[in-house]
């Protein structure tokens, strides 16, 4: 799935890596424990999470996920642009829960990790 | 190859900077991914570990054909019971590294599931060293 098509399933605002629209992405997980994502390989997904700090940018970067999207109306802080610029990552902010958008993605069929 | 980096603790706006610096190197070094993976996940675990637990630490990344030797070295309040913080589920973290979504006390038995060897030294009221091995030949 592109990611240009999770923002618009979503009605999605990105807030940094509009360039990388096109991205194809396998799967998702979601989670608001850092430590739980740590444990979790998923490369090529999208991490949703509700955790708006610059840690969930980090951790995204050391598992190789390029996509975060921010749910329950959290909003990206400019640390968690400039790390994801940083780092080529794809930030969108989504006034759903993780469980709404989890069942969005899953029935447009973005594979769970597990 | 050596490689030096300081932590403070409680900053966690900068933790992770070592292990993402580290992570360009390794695969500047086109190092396996499968092995880099594991060296980038036990490092932040360890880094984060610094920035929740200690006053300061510094991070030494030694990196050859044959391995990689990461040492974190802290100073801090020291782990009284390393057998009870190796539990999965065990943490002494506070709330606000909870806030920024650790303290779960998952981070040592990941670190120990990542590194092909995991040495931990410490003294209560002084510090904790921490050697993480990876062989890549």
């Amino acid at each position: 799935m592109k990611i240009s098509e999770i923002v618009t399933l979503l009605n999605a605002k990105i807030v940094c890596g509009e360039e990388f629209t096109d991205r194809e992405i396998e799967r998702a997980f979601a989670s608001d424990l850092m430590s739980d994502v740590l444990t979790t390989p998923f490369d090529n997904g999208v991490l949703i999470t509700g955790l708006a700090n610059p840690q969930s940018v980090r951790t995204a970067d050391m598992m190789d996920v390029s996509t975060i999207i921010l749910a329950r109306k959290k909003k990206a802080t400019e640390e968690m642009i400039e790390l994801a610029r940083e780092n080529d990552a794809v930030i969108m902010e989504c006034p759903l829960s993780v469980y709404h958008i989890s069942g969005i993605l899953y029935t447009h069929g973005l594979s769970p990790v597990y | 190859m050596k490689f030096e980096y300081h932590v403070e603790g409680g900053d966690f706006l900068n933790a992770g900077n070592a292990s993402g610096n580290i992570k360009k190197v390794l695969k500047k070094l086109n190092v396996n991914p499968g092995v880099l993976k594991r060296v980038v996940v036990a490092l932040y675990e360890a880094e984060v570990n610094i920035v929740a637990h200690a006053y300061r630490g510094n991070i030494t990344a030694d990196i050859s054909p044959q391995k990689i030797e990461i040492v974190l070295d802290d100073e801090g309040p020291g782990i009284p019971d390393i057998g009870l913080a190796m539990q999965q589920g065990y943490s002494t973290a506070s709330t606000k590294v909870r806030e920024m979504g650790f303290g779960a006390g998952m981070g040592l038995p990941n670190i120990k599931a990542n590194t092909d060897d995991l040495k931990i030294e410490s003294v209560v009221g002084k510090g904790t060293k921490i050697t993480l091995l990876f062989n890549l030949a």
